[in-house]
C-alpha cells in the first residue's frame, strides 16, 4: 500500500540506504537495546571505565601488531635484524613499535586496575562469577601475549627472560619437562622456540583472546554493570533504585573521552622514551648484571630471589612456583570462597587479600626493580 | 528391547565420535612435540691459547650446544664449568673482585669448585677437565 501513495516525500538517498540495511540487519532492535542500556551513577563510577581502556589498548595492540608483521621476520638469525630495520629504516617505524610496547604495559596495568575494583566494588558476586572468571583468564592471555611477544625481538634480556620462565615450566614435577620442551620446540631456548611464540603471539592467542571477549562482552551486556552493594543499600529499591545514566550518549561519550586520555599518555610515553631494543641475543653470553622482566613478572622474580635453594628437603624453586600456583588458584576462585555457605559474603576477607595482594605486589616489584 | 537398541545405537555413535576425535588429536599432539634433535658427542674442544686469558678472569667458550665457562685461576691453574645455572637456566659469569661464579639473573653465586655459595641454586655446577696440549687449553668431560 506504501508504495501506492503518491503524496509522501521521496526518501534521501542516506534514508534508503538505512531501510535497505534496516530490512536485513534488523538495526532498530540494536539502537533499541543500546537506547535500553544504563550505566549505575555513584561515587565509584570512575572504575567503570577501565575494562574500556583496556579494550581500547587492546585495539591498538592489534592494529600496531598488524603493522609491525608487515615487516618482523621471526628466524633468530633474522628476527633482531628486522626489528632494528624497523626503528632505524622504515619511517615512523619507531614510534610503531614503541606504541605497541608502551600500549602492551599499559593494557596490562589497565587490567589489574580493572580487577582489582571489580573486587573491591564487588562485582564478582553471583550471578556474575563465570563474567569474573573469564576475566581473569584474559589477564592470563595477556600476560601470556607479554612472555610470548617480549622474545621477539631476540634481544639478551628476552632471551635470558624466556630461559627463566620456560624453565620455571621445567621445574613441574611430572609434566613439567614436557611442557617446557613444548613452549621451546627443543631442548633449550632456540630458533624454535623463537617461531613458536611468534605462533603464539600473532595467532593462537589472538584467537584465544577474541572468543574470550566475546564471552565476556556478552556477560557484560547479559547481567548488566554491576552496583556496589553499600551504594544499592542507599536507596529503596535496591540495585534497581540506584540512579543510573544511559549508555549512550551520556556514558558512551564520557568512555571516548577517557580513551582519548588513555591515548594522550600512550603518545607521550611511546614519543618521548621510544622502546629500546637492546643487544641481539648470544646463547653463549653471560647474563648482564641487572637482568630483569617487565615489571608484571617482577614480584615473582624477586620472590624467587629470596627463596633458598632448599627448603628443607623441597627444592625453593619447586616451593616457589608451587606456592604462586595456590595463590593464583586461590585468586581465580575468589566469587567461591568468598562466600560461605549461607549465602553470606566475607566481605572483610575479600577486602583483606586484596590490599595484601596490592601491598606484595607492589613492594615486591618495587624490591625487584631496585634491588 | 528398544531401549537396549537406542543404548547400542548410542554407544555405537559416542564411540565413533570419540575414536574420531583420538584420530585427529593424535598426529596433532605427536606435531606440536617438537622432534629429538641427536646432538653431535663433543668430549672435548680446544678454548684457545693460553695467553688468551690472563690469570682471575673467565671466558664462556662453546662445548658442542653448551655454554662452558673456563676460569684460569692463576698461572697455573685453570677450572671449567657448565656456565648453566642450575636455578633457572641462565648463563653464568665469573667475578674477578669476588673471585665466584655469579648468576645475574637471581644473584646464584658458586665458589671455584663450582659449589653453591650462596642464593637460590639448588646444585653445584657440572665440572668439565682442563688441560694445556702445548700453547692450547682443551677442555673435556671429566670421566
Amino acid at each position: 500500500m506504501l508504495l501506492l501513495r503518491t503524496d509522501s516525500p521521496k526518501p534521501s538517498r542516506l534514508g534508503r540506504t538505512y531501510s535497505w540495511f534496516e530490512e536485513r540487519l534488523d538495526l532498530r532492535s540494536i539502537s533499541e537495546f543500546v537506547a535500553h542500556k544504563t550505566v549505575p551513577v555513584h561515587s565509584g563510577t570512575i572504575w567503570y571505565y577501565f575494562g574500556g581502556i583496556t579494550l581500547f589498548l587492546f585495539g591498538i595492540q592489534v592494529a600496531t601488531g598488524i603493522l609491525l608483521l608487515l615487516y618482523y621476520r621471526p628466524t633468530a638469525s633474522e628476527a633482531y635484524e628486522s626489528v632494528q630495520f624497523i626503528v632505524t629504516r622504515v619511517r615512523f617505524g619507531w614510534l610503531i613499535r614503541s606504541i605497541h610496547s608502551w600500549s602492551a604495559n599499559l593494557m596490562i596495568l589497565a587490567a589489574f586496575i580493572h580487577m582489582f575494583s571489580v573486587v573491591f566494588l564487588r562485582a564478582w558476586r553471583r550471578p556474575r562469577e563465570v563474567t569474573w572468571l573469564s576475566g581473569i583468564a584474559l589477564l592470563g592471555l595477556a600476560l601470556g601475549f607479554g612472555f610470548s611477544g617480549y622474545l621477539l625481538p631476540w634481544n639478551t634480556i628476552s632471551y635470558f627472560a624466556t630461559k627463566v620462565g620456560t624453565d620455571m615450566a621445567a621445574s613441574v614435577p611430572g609434566i613439567g619437562a614436557a611442557v617446557a620442551r613444548f613452549l621451546r620446540g627443543g631442548e633449550d631456548v632456540g630458533g624454535g622456540t623463537l617461531t613458536r611464540f611468534f605462533g603464539f603471539h600473532v595467532a593462537v592467542l589472538p584467537a584465544l583472546t577474541s572468543a574470550l571477549l566475546l564471552l565476556h562482552l556478552t556477560l557484560v551486556q547479559k547481567f548488566g554493570i554491576s552496583s556496589p552493594p553499600w551504594i544499592e543499600k542507599r536507596y529503596p529499591g535496591g540495585a534497581g533504585g540506584v540512579p543510573r545514566m544511559p549508555f549512550f550518549p551520556n556514558f558512551f561519550l564520557r568512555e571516548l573521552m577517557a580513551w582519548y586520555g588513555a591515548l594522550g599518555v600512550l603518545g607521550c610515553l611511546a614519543a618521548i622514551f621510544p622502546w629500546e631494543l637492546g643487544d641481539k641475543a648470544d646463547p653463549f653470553a653471560a647474563a648482564p648484571a641487572g637482568i630483569r622482566p617487565e615489571w608484571y613478572f617482577l614480584a615473582p622474580f624477586y620472590t624467587l630471589k629470596l627463596i633458598p635453594s632448599h627448603v628443607w628437603v623441597v627444592e625453593g624453586e619447586l616451593l616457589g612456583l608451587v606456592g604462586f600456583g595456590l595463590l593464583v588458584a586461590w585468586w581465580v576462585l575468589l566469587p567461591f570462597w568468598a562466600v560461605n555457605r549461607e549465602g553470606v559474603e566475607r566481605t572483610r576477607l575479600v577486602t583483606g587479600v586484596g590490599v595484601l595482594l596490592i601491598a606484595y605486589l607492589a613492594t615486591f616489584s618495587l624490591l625487584g626493580y631496585f634491588k | 528391547m528398544v531401549g537396549e537398541r537406542r543404548g547400542f545405537l548410542r554407544w555405537l555413535l559416542g564411540g565413533g565420535i570419540a575414536a574420531s576425535l583420538a584420530s585427529f588429536l593424535y598426529p596433532v599432539v605427536q606435531y606440536i612435540n617438537p622432534p629429538a634433535t641427536p646432538e653431535a658427542a663433543v668430549d672435548e674442544v680446544a678454548a684457545g691459547k693460553v695467553q688468551d686469558l690472563k690469570p682471575n678472569s673467565g671466558r664462556i667458550v662453546r662445548f658442542g650446544s653448551r655454554p662452558v665457562l673456563l676460569i684460569r685461576v692463576s698461572d697455573s691453574e685453570w677450572k671449567a664449568f657448565s656456565a648453566v645455572c642450575t636455578h633457572l637456566n641462565c648463563t653464568v659469569q665469573y667475578q674477578e673482585q669476588r673471585r665466584q661464579i655469579w648468576c645475574a639473573c637471581h644473584n646464584g653465586l658458586y665458589d671455584l669448585n663450582g659449589a653453591v655459595a650462596s642464593g637460590p641454586p639448588p646444585k653445584p655446577l657440572e665440572e668439565f677437565a682442563v688441560r694445556l696440549r702445548g700453547e692450547e687449553v682443551v677442555i673435556s668431560r671429566r670421566s
